[in-house]
């Protein structure tokens, strides 16, 4: 009927439809514009570090720290940074603070033009270029191996644009001061300016602000450069444009640009295990104004709730994994009950519980050819945090680890092992698609063993510890990250931290110490300057951070501590934490083999009981 | 003679695969929900696709529900055939407040007519979310219209306050013809289950 004649004509449609050329913004843009040129710091790294540096001595080891650094203490170390970048650049009018979240006037204006322009293009030929981009991308997911062969579905066609039924910050004035009082304000556009995401806001709302950052991305491009970073006197904007997508950060909160390009990686990590980078290239590829919150419809809760997790957990920020605590013995028949309940195709078996890591089991010939990294596992954990869609019942969904490999799709299965409560969850990754039965009968299998063992009720024992069982007086909270050594350097990097508590119990408080945290780690992970020992003393506590060969410390005292108490705390704590070992990390990620005759690598010959390595932190003292 | 806590023994259980379809935020999973738990909460979109079972016994026999609950969202059509693939009973949910997922629903129902012989599959057509009257945009009779015309099962429900929705599956369960066929019984029935032409029409 007429759907069919639909088809044909819209794919002709296509053949015209030249979308805009990317060019094209920042030609109609360049003069109102050309003031921006001043924002761009083609590498405020540098910049940033070079300044940082008059501050404080060349070689910093415990035993010199300085004055200087307590001074740095009083005024937060990134006003001084501004302060001095403002002095350098020469055109101060540039000071307009949110040029690029709120824009003067005239650059508005021009950006309406410019969404304006794409607008009419999109008019004439959405309906057709997405009907036939989504057939591409159906195409291209049926290459990968989803797609239901030799069909066309018509359903990818139905023009109407469904609206996210759920939304949260979506309805919020992005007129109003509070909109633009927000710590973190995080953007995700196509490269045609259309808005993909806002953090807070309508993406609508917020399209001729979106059209003036890809203006800037697209003015920068177009001198052969590349936008990186925005100071202002209280925000740090930061590019990052990856394939098709420019991620923009708005902050406020102090962090380095380094950091916050992370978590504008994780966002785009986030994307890209919904739909692959293969396919999002492939879309925009065909059609450059591609919608692409069409796609992505849904999953804004997801995106949500990963950007309050990269705030609030510092797993992010180590890039390891926080596991739950757990009698080394319990993890090690929770793993075993994972490693017998197989079956063709399953690659990784994952516990969780409390949303923290009980234990994962790998197959062994795909983990010996690439390792799981801690950022695929923040994906997963995030994904099952962020959607109560879960609890229903069991879910198969495709899902792509975007570390892993940015362009394929595993399958899961996610269910909760102890409904109604549910918050023990099993997650099982298989590569084939038609595997849900075979791995559901894991889950049974899993599912009995554990009764059997009485293992849920151990679990709901479980949890994370208080820094009073450390017993080191003064000192109110830590995170230690040990580093792989070579022998077991197929482990999950991981991190341990005890509960935060009293004086860091409220939200704020929290947020505080894993500011000053956050702090230390730029200082520590500084590109042009890295330091390896800092002791800071703040205002209302002292920290001291330390990155050794085997192991990364960061440790929060309260203020009256001695720098010499400070350091025998660090050796108790660490003596401690060696102790425990067993306790905090998972230390033999255990493997299995689903396949008959699994292929010998040449890393072959080593256990996967062996390497007992200990970290050897202790000589260091 | 039909109750859902059932005392005496089965003679057999039956497995339907049924799966829901429709756009996002019908309440696809609220259905399923009321189905599988008799509850009622509000959701977050559906992941990829959730399955849940519901045990219904009869008097002669043991019908097992496995049901499909698919994500509405668009990123999720290309693995959708998955999941309806082999169904004995597809529910395509559209919200009566919402006019455009009614379209969508015609949209499904071609897709699966295409994938199907006739009668391999009993199609229901479910307007969702009766509660809503006041806002309504898709008329009852327009609802029985098409489902008349494409010789479907008609009825609409509210999840949310539970109205027809286990009548929906007890009327399946008749739908799909197994009272009248018992021989059909044992652990699959295939797809070669009657299509019951004028299915009871619960909605009048």
């Amino acid at each position: 009927m007429e759907r069919d004649n639909h088809q044909e004509g819209e794919a002709q449609g296509v053949k015209i439809c030249d979308p805009p050329s990317e060019r094209k913004p920042p030609d109609t843009l360049a003069t109102s514009l050309s003031l921006l040129g001043n924002h761009m710091f083609p590498d405020p790294v540098e910049r940033n570090n070079s300044t940082t540096d008059k501050e404080e001595p060349a070689d910093l080891h415990l035993s010199d720290v300085t004055a200087q650094e307590q001074s740095l203490d009083a005024e937060p170390p990134s006003n001084q940074v501004k302060k001095l970048e403002t002095e350098e650049a020469e055109n101060s009018e540039c000071q307009s603070n949110e040029s690029a979240e709120t824009t003067d006037r005239g650059a508005e204006d021009a950006a309406d033009r410019v969404t304006e322009d794409a607008a009419a293009v999109d008019n004439d030929q959405s309906d057709s270029g997405e009907f036939v981009v989504t057939m591409l991308a159906k195409a291209k997911l049926e290459e990968q191996g989803i797609g239901v062969k030799g069909r066309s579905s018509p359903l990818l066609e139905a023009g109407t644009q469904e609206s996210p039924a759920f939304m949260s910050h979506r309805d919020e004035d992005v007129t109003a001061d509070s909109w633009r009082q927000h710590r973190k304000h995080v953007f995700v556009l196509s490269e045609a300016g259309k808005p993909i995401y806002s953090r807070y806001g309508s993406e609508e709302a917020l399209s001729s602000t979106m059209g003036v950052m890809m203006a800037l991305v697209s003015f920068v491009q177009s001198g052969d450069n590349i936008i990186r970073s925005v100071y202002s006197e209280q925000h740090t904007v930061v590019f990052l444009q990856k394939g098709p997508l420019v991620l923009v950060c708005v902050s406020s909160s102090r962090q380095s640009e380094q950091q916050l390009r992370g978590e504008l990686l994780y966002v785009y990590y986030q994307i890209i295990s919904m739909l692959t980078q293969a396919s999002i290239s492939r879309i925009f590829e065909h059609k450059k104004n591609y919608d692409l919150r069409r796609l992505l419809a849904g999953s804004e809760k997801i995106l949500d709730g990963l950007l309050n997790l990269v705030d609030s957990d510092p797993s992010f920020l180590l890039a390891a994994i926080h596991c739950l605590p757990l009698a080394s013995s319990l993890r090690d028949s929770l793993s075993q009950i994972l490693q017998k309940a197989i079956t063709p195709n399953l690659v990784f078996s994952i516990l969780i519980a409390k949303n923290q890591l009980l234990t994962i089991v790998q197959e062994k010939t795909v983990i010996e050819d690439t390792r799981l990294e801690p950022a695929d596992v923040h994906l997963l954990l995030n994904l099952i945090g962020a959607s109560s869609a879960f609890q229903a019942g069991e879910i198969w969904t495709p899902i792509c680890l975007p570390l892993f490999n940015p362009d394929c799709y595993f399958y899961a299965y996610i269910s909760y092992l102890d409904p109604p409560e549910c918050t023990v969850c099993l997650l099982l990754l298989s590569t084939d698609k038609e595997a849900f039965y075979a791995v559901a009968e894991c889950k049974r299998k899993i599912e009995e063993a554990m009764v059997a063992q009485n293992s849920l009720s151990l679990i709901a024992k479980a949890q994370s510890y208080s820094v009073s069982q450390v017993g080191v007086s003064d000192l109110r909270h830590f995170m230690y990250k040990p580093f792989d050594v070579p022998d077991n350097y197929r482990q999950l990097s991981q991190f341990t931290s005890p509960e935060m508590e009293a004086p860091y119990s409220s939200e704020e408080e929290k947020m505080r110490l894993l500011d000053l945290y956050r702090y230390m780690h730029s200082r520590i992970h500084s590109t042009s300057r890295p330091l390896k020992l800092i002791y800071h003393v703040a205002e209302r506590e002292t920290l001291l951070a330390w990155v050794t060969s085997k192991f990364e410390l960061y440790t929060c005292f309260s203020p009256l501590v001695t720098k010499a108490c400070a350091i025998t705390a660090i050796t108790k704590l660490l003596r401690w934490i060696k102790k425990e070992e067993d306790r905090l990390f998972i230390r033999y990620p255990p493997k299995y083999s689903t396949t008959p005759n699994p292929s010998k690598s040449s890393r072959g010959g080593k256990s996967d009981q062996q390497d007992s390595t200990d970290n050897g932190f202790l000589s260091l003292l | 003679n039909i109750s859902f806590h059932g005392g005496e023994s089965p003679k057999g259980t039956l497995r339907v695969k049924m799966v829901l379809l429709g756009s996002s935020g019908v309440g696809k999973s609220s259905l399923a929900l009321r189905f599988g738990k008799d509850e009622f909460r509000s959701t977050t979109p559906t992941v990829g696709c959730a399955y849940l079972t519901r045990v219904v016994h009869l008097s002669d026999v043991t019908l097992r529900f496995e049901i499909w609950d698919t994500a509405g969202q668009e990123k999720y059509h290309s693995v959708t055939p998955l999941y309806y693939r082999g169904a004995h009973a597809a529910l395509l949910v559209y919200d009566i407040s919402k006019r455009e997922t009614f379209i969508r629903a015609q949209v499904w129902l071609k897709e699966l007519e295409k994938q199907y012989t006739p009668g391999s599959t009993v199609m229901w057509l479910v307007g969702n979310k009766g509660d809503l009257a006041q806002d309504r945009q898709v008329s009852v009779q327009e609802g029985q219209a098409l489902a008349n015309d494409r010789d479907l099962s008609f009825t609409e429900t509210s999840a949310l306050a539970g109205d027809q929705v286990s009548e929906l599956l007890i009327y399946k369960k008749a739908v799909l013809g197994l009272i009248e066929s018992p021989d059909l019984t044992k652990e699959t029935f295939g797809n070669k289950g009657p299509k019951f032409k004028d299915g009871p029409h619960i909605y009048h």
